[in-house]
């Protein structure tokens, strides 16, 4: 799923500072399971808006609505009477932003989060960076462990030295993800495979713009 | 030029490295190094040690070079992709730059510009095959290239990392790749050290070991907490911890370390930070 975090209060109400008729649509799939862009979020964020702009002294119509998804115009189709707003606020992951933008392409859409990762979710509340979308999966040769989302450095061929007690030099936190693809294809009785040289990537797999086109077939 | 000649005929190698300025005044850092000439085979030039920004590490080779002190040019892979790697070492090569030291880098958020973008395009095991290729006349997209290089590659390895084997496995990649030669990170566990040496040796590459001066109780506690595969013993710090002159203390002990590994290693690498102009004296406290 995609994580992303709600943007400061302080940046949002920077953001908002200049309308008073907002709408905040959220996101009920990827960013609602990190309590980002659900209901509940939405409504939070709503009422702590219109607290903090009752200190002030100024009014403010805050509209709320969640659709199942903004990456998908059939979802889109069921957000309703944008034209009473000046603004949307979307909770949704980047790409749900930018489809909010597209599908209502004369009124400003603000981004509420920052789409960090797409993450596994390891336990309630908690989710781990597993996958960059680099174009160029390599899983087969690295046990199952992607060294491109869980290596600092994005390493092909091995720890670097900065690899300390098995955790990571910039984040003592965090697994050197080389340390568990080695003990995972060690045990697997895969160190020849690891012993492999892997060459540099094709970062244009990664750079480029991309589509998938299943146009043909579906 | 007899680095290569020297470490490939068995002869002992000692090395030393200097971490280039921050700032365009080298007359220090030239000064401090004046007194190297003749007593070293090679000195390293660090690139942006500890994603610190600095000099280029191509100036000064040059500079060193120009002084009678033959470089070992460290390359990281964290500033610069492929095209950029390749045309520094191209440079490198035009101005006479013949050992080149292939490392990945310390991460930009160890360093002091923390938000920069990490390049790591390709990474040390891979910069190490690239060199061959340019040494075979072509770049690494496979096109011909005016004039190849003659570089001699190293590389380094940590033989106190924790865990080790993850570590040993690069190693070997290492040489696969074309590695000719390896300085270590600074040794202090001498069991460990003779360990990976025992396994080592079946490579039939030649092993420096690097040899940190130590300069009060005060790094070592550092280098304990913060620098990864470094691992200063209890009574080394309290050796220091009690000297009157702490400096002087940290010479002595280096000194006698490198007399213990001369017996194993084919050469020694000094990380003398900051005070280069000390490594005639820790050669001289060594016997050598």
């Amino acid at each position: 799923m995609i994580v992303a975090e709600t943007k400061s209060l302080e940046e949002i109400r920077t953001m908002l500072n200049s309308y008073d008729r907002v709408l905040i649509v959220g996101c009920g799939t990827c960013v609602a399971v990190c309590h980002t862009g659900g209901e509940r979020a939405v409504n939070l964020l709503g009422t702590t808006l219109r607290l903090a702009r009752k200190v002030e002294g100024r009014d403010i119509e805050i509209g709320e609505q969640t659709v199942i998804r903004q990456c998908d115009f059939e979802y889109l189709d069921q957000v309703q009477n944008v034209d009473k707003y000046q603004v949307i606020l979307s909770l949704a992951c980047g790409v749900g932003i930018q489809g909010m933008a597209r599908k209502f392409p004369n009124i400003p859409v603000l981004p509420g989060v920052n789409t960090t990762f797409m993450g596994f979710n390891e336990e309630y509340g908690y989710y781990t960076e597993m996958c960059k979308g680099c174009g160029e999966c390599i899983l087969d040769v690295t046990g199952g462990i992607c060294p491109i989302a869980r290596c600092a450095k994005s390493l092909l061929n091995g720890p670097c030295g900065g690899t300390n007690n098995g955790k990571c030099e910039i984040d003592l936190t965090r697994d050197c993800g080389w340390i568990l693809i080695y003990d995972k294809m060690n045990n697997m009785g895969q160190r020849d495979k690891f012993m492999k040289i892997n060459g540099p990537k094709n970062h244009r797999k990664a750079n480029n713009l991309r589509y998938m086109d299943l146009r043909n077939w579906i | 030029m007899r680095f290569k000649e020297d470490i490939q005929s068995g002869k002992f190698v000692v090395t030393a490295e200097v971490g280039p300025p921050k700032g365009t005044d080298l007359s220090e850092m030239i000064h401090r190094l004046e007194g190297l000439k003749g007593k070293v085979t090679a000195l390293n030039v660090t690139d942006n040690q500890s994603a610190v920004m600095r000099v280029c590490t191509l100036a000064v080779a040059k500079i060193i070079t120009d002084m009678g002190i033959e470089p070992i040019y460290q390359m990281t892979c964290r500033d610069r992709n492929r095209v950029g790697l390749q045309s520094d070492l191209l440079g490198a090569s035009a101005l006479g730059i013949k050992n080149v030291l292939a490392m990945t880098g310390d991460h930009p958020v160890l360093g002091d510009h923390k938000n920069a973008k990490p390049v790591f395009d390709i990474e040390s095991v891979q910069l190490l095959e690239i060199i061959n290729g340019l040494n075979a006349g072509h770049d690494m997209a496979g096109l011909e290239l005016k004039g190849k290089t003659e570089f001699f590659a190293g590389a380094v390895v940590a033989p106190e990392a924790n865990p080790f084997e993850p570590q040993f496995a690069k190693f070997e990649k290492k040489i696969k790749a074309g590695a000719k030669f390896f300085q270590t990170q600074a040794v202090f566990d001498m069991a460990k050290f003779m360990k990976f040496m025992e396994r080592a040796k079946e490579y039939n590459v030649p092993i420096m070991a690097g040899i940190l001066l130590l300069k009060s109780a005060g790094m070592a506690r550092y280098l304990n907490q913060f620098v990864a595969g470094v691992s200063v013993p209890q009574e080394l710090i309290d050796e220091l911890a009690s000297a009157d002159k702490p400096l002087q203390k940290g010479i002595e002990i280096a000194g006698r370390q490198i007399a213990e590994l001369k017996e194993v290693c084919a050469g020694v690498h000094v990380m003398a930070i900051g005070v280069e102009d000390k490594v005639p004296e820790i050669l001289a406290a060594a016997g050598l």
